[in-house]
């Protein structure tokens, strides 16, 4: 049996896996056709495994977004395999480079760290970060939903007091999923507004507390220092807390993600990321960068704009949902 | 390092052949390599660079670089005026209609900017044009949206036009004119919701909105952070709505900026303004040249000159000037430099504009925020009429006393210390460059 059949069947198993495979396949609709029509056209019009050829591959995984290291490394142990095999066919190769990719998804990971890690009879805080414009109020705002219809209690924290209406957008989300939100008024300190947070989710006996914070861009230094004031508030006043940060990524972003991935780590230490926007883009590839330059596990997609949208990360279903057409081919 | 900018990565490539006294074919290729990688990781599209590439090849193993003395040099040179045909001629002024208001809407993704751009545009056309502007909130689609059109109305005390959630967008645009008319606004700025571009309703929406209000301007608003989909997104948005220009956002984040090469090349519209910063005075207009100098690390000595000439008068640059060049530069005048300093903007923004900044050790660390410039202040407020103009007396008896006068630590008042000699050396090293020498120890490959 054929690595990629190994990989199907997997989802043949349940109907549950195949709905979520579904989903993904749909969401990622363009992602994947953009991605696996590209290889399946290389391996088309190359006959013979030659550096040409290599090239190229180069080029159709750069274009997806796949951090130019990663690529590069990929490219190298590619060429290995195939001298290895002895393989003179493109039509062979591709197998190899699906297996390849597929290794980079899964990593040394087990599937635990894709859970969220919540806390079994205490309050769990989540602090969530991100440049300008990655989603996250929205994100916060549709997790919070799930999270309370798993019956969780749960509370916000306007910790957003820069962008102007960012309090109100938080407020709407909070009245959509019949959930308090936390504020203060526009301008006002962050790290209070946390504190606040904190000490209201502990009187109301809160599972869960999602702290939102103002976009910054990585490379202004105050603000980051703003940021890693507010993670040191949480940690002083809950021990072992933040029991999440999740760093909100655009996923049509380019090789700036890996920048803000490195940087809001060093600041906040990120658990997790929220990768958004995912059915637009045509890229999915930065996932594959990040995972295997800062080894940072992605928790959450947004796969559109419905709250049920944001979908828990399942390496399974995302690299199904990735190649499917390179399956469907292969028969 | 993986994180380094595009001017790094042409940088180090240059120089391994600049030793060289004369450039192979070999040579040659081995660097387009590079510069193929490097300009692939800094997100401009590949389309775009294999264009680009073909044609510094071409000129490359040509007479013109190989012939050369300077062969590295005249490579960069090569690259920078190839990506600067590529980003366009001069940038283009905002149109205005012979039949007011001139009526500009605002289109892009979720997330681009499209709100602060359209505040942040309002206040550009009232301070560098005069005008009257009328915002108008026609996102009725995200939570919020309007309260944060309507907040940045306030804070620009400038009028803001909106119907709730509840209206259609169409018909928002629409009454939005005609009130625009009636209150003799000369510019109606349409914020519209972001939308995907394969979203074909909301596509849709936006067309009956540019049917019904027939724009002078159609401004794309893009994130200068996107990767190789920019191309896809500007190519959709102008197919539907022929865009009359681009917005990049976020540019004064750490991104390569590829984004801004490869929308121009494929949608042949012009790049208009640059949003660099959160403050609503932040919006730039786009220089293409500037740009290909500032993504080649060669400075941006121009915006620079401009900056200061917003906020400093004449006499007192011809004044510093002179002092830099006669290394007479004193704390005093420090203090008044940082008083002008912040009126033109964040300490590390000006910075990035010096060519060669990133070069120089402690200078790219050298970022100030407000409180400390308040504190700076404080230290040299602190310090005697001696102290000030000769800074070598203050010894540990006077750092003391300098600190508790100005409510700061030792430390504090040593790394002030440190960053003004630092200065010092560096204004040294420009004006010495001006003079056709070059800094010792600093190697300007541009200059």
């Amino acid at each position: 049996m054929g690595f990629m059949d190994k990989l199907k069947s997997k989802f043949k198993q349940n109907k549950e896996t195949e709905e979520v495979s579904e989903k993904y396949k749909d969401g990622m609709k363009k992602t994947r056709n953009t991605f696996s029509s590209k290889i399946n056209d290389l391996i088309a019009r190359y006959r013979s495994v030659d550096e040409d050829f290599f090239e190229e591959l180069e080029e159709v995984l750069i274009t997806a977004d796949v951090g130019v290291m990663t690529v590069m490394d990929l490219i190298e142990e590619l060429k290995m395999e195939v001298k290895r095999r002895n393989i003179k066919d493109t039509r062979e190769v591709k197998d190899v480079i699906s297996e390849k990719l597929v290794e980079i998804y899964y990593g040394d990971d087990d599937q635990e760290i894709e859970e969220l890690n919540l806390q079994e009879n205490d309050l769990t805080v989540i602090l969530v970060v991100g440049v300008n414009g990655v989603g996250k109020t929205t994100s916060i705002g549709k997790l919070a939903n799930q999270l309370k219809e798993d019956g969780k209690n749960v509370v916000l924290a306007a910790g957003d007091t820069f962008r102007a209406g960012a309090i109100e957008q938080l407020e709407v989300w909070g009245e959509r999923a019949g959930v308090d939100v936390i504020k203060q008024s526009a301008g006002s300190d962050p790290a209070a507004v946390i504190f606040d947070g904190i000490r209201a989710a502990k009187s109301r006996n809160a599972d869960v507390l999602i702290c939102d914070t103002a976009g910054r861009l990585q490379n202004k230094v105050n603000l980051m220092n703003e940021l890693a004031k507010v993670k040191r508030v949480i940690e002083r006043e809950i021990p072992g807390a933040p029991h999440e940060v999740l760093l909100v990524l655009d996923a049509t972003t380019g090789q700036n993600a890996l920048s803000q991935a490195k940087t809001f780590s060093e600041a906040t230490n990120v658990t997790g990321i929220v990768l958004t926007k995912l059915d637009g883009t045509a890229k999915g590839g930065i996932v594959l960068a990040i995972r295997n330059e800062l080894n940072i596990p992605v928790k959450f997609v947004g796969l559109g704009e419905k709250v049920e949208d944001l979908q828990k990360f399942d390496a399974n279903a995302f690299v199904y949902g990735l190649f499917a057409d390179l399956m469907d081919t292969e028969q | 390092m993986a994180f380094e900018g595009l001017a790094d990565r042409l940088q180090s490539t240059i120089k391994k052949i600049t030793g060289k006294g004369k450039v192979s074919e070999q040579d040659v290729k081995e660097m387009t390599r590079e510069v193929r990688l490097a300009l692939l990781e800094a997100d401009v599209n590949f389309k775009v660079v294999k264009d680009l590439i073909k044609r510094i090849k071409e000129r490359a193993v040509g007479q013109e670089v190989m012939e050369s003395l300077t062969p590295g040099q005249q490579v960069i040179k090569v690259v920078k005026e190839e990506l600067t045909a590529l980003m366009g001629g001069e940038q283009s002024k905002i149109a205005v209609s012979d039949r007011p208001p001139t009526v500009i809407m605002m289109v892009g993704l979720q997330g681009a900017g499209k709100t602060t751009t359209s505040g942040k545009l309002a206040n550009h056309l009232r301070k560098k044009h005069n005008r009257s502007p009328l915002l108008v909130a026609c996102d009725v689609y995200r939570p919020a949206a309007i309260k944060q059109l309507e907040t940045l109305g306030e804070q620009l005390s400038m009028p803001v036009f909106s119907q709730g959630t509840e209206a259609n967008p169409v018909d928002i645009a629409t009454e939005a004119l005609a009130k625009a008319k009636e209150e003799h606004n000369d510019y109606v700025i349409i914020d519209t919701a972001g939308r995907l571009h394969v979203d074909t309703d909301l596509m849709d929406e936006l067309e009956q909105i540019k049917a019904k209000v027939k724009p002078d301007e159609i401004f794309l608003v893009v994130d200068a952070m996107t990767g190789q989909d920019a191309v896809n997104v500007a190519e959709s948005f102008n197919e539907q709505l022929d865009i009359t220009g681009v917005v990049l956002t976020k540019l004064d984040g750490d991104t390569r900026g590829g984004a801004a090469l490869s929308i121009k090349a494929v949608t042949d519209k012009p790049i208009k303004f640059a949003g660099m910063g959160e403050k609503l005075d932040e919006l730039e207009a786009f220089h293409p040249e500037r740009m290909a100098s500032r993504i080649l690390g060669m400075g941006d000595v121009l915006s620079l000159i401009e900056k200061a000439q917003e906020n400093v008068n004449e006499k007192q640059v011809k004044e510093l000037e002179e002092k830099m060049r006669t290394m007479s530069f004193t704390f005093d005048d420090f203090l008044e430099q940082m008083g002008q300093v912040r009126k033109m903007g964040p300490l590390d923004d000006l910075i990035s504009m010096l060519p060669g900044a990133n070069k120089v050790k402690g200078l790219k660390n050298a970022q100030l925020d407000e409180k400390q410039i308040s504190q700076v202040e404080a230290i040299i407020q602190s310090m005697t009429k001696q102290e000030r103009q000769e800074p070598e007396v203050i010894n540990a008896s006077r750092k003391k006393r300098i600190a508790k006068g100005s409510g700061t630590t030792v430390s504090q008042v040593n790394r002030l210390l440190k960053q003004f000699s630092e200065m010092k050396k560096m204004m040294k090293q420009m004006t010495n460059m001006q003079k056709g020498k070059k800094g010792k120890g600093m190697n300007f490959p541009f200059m």
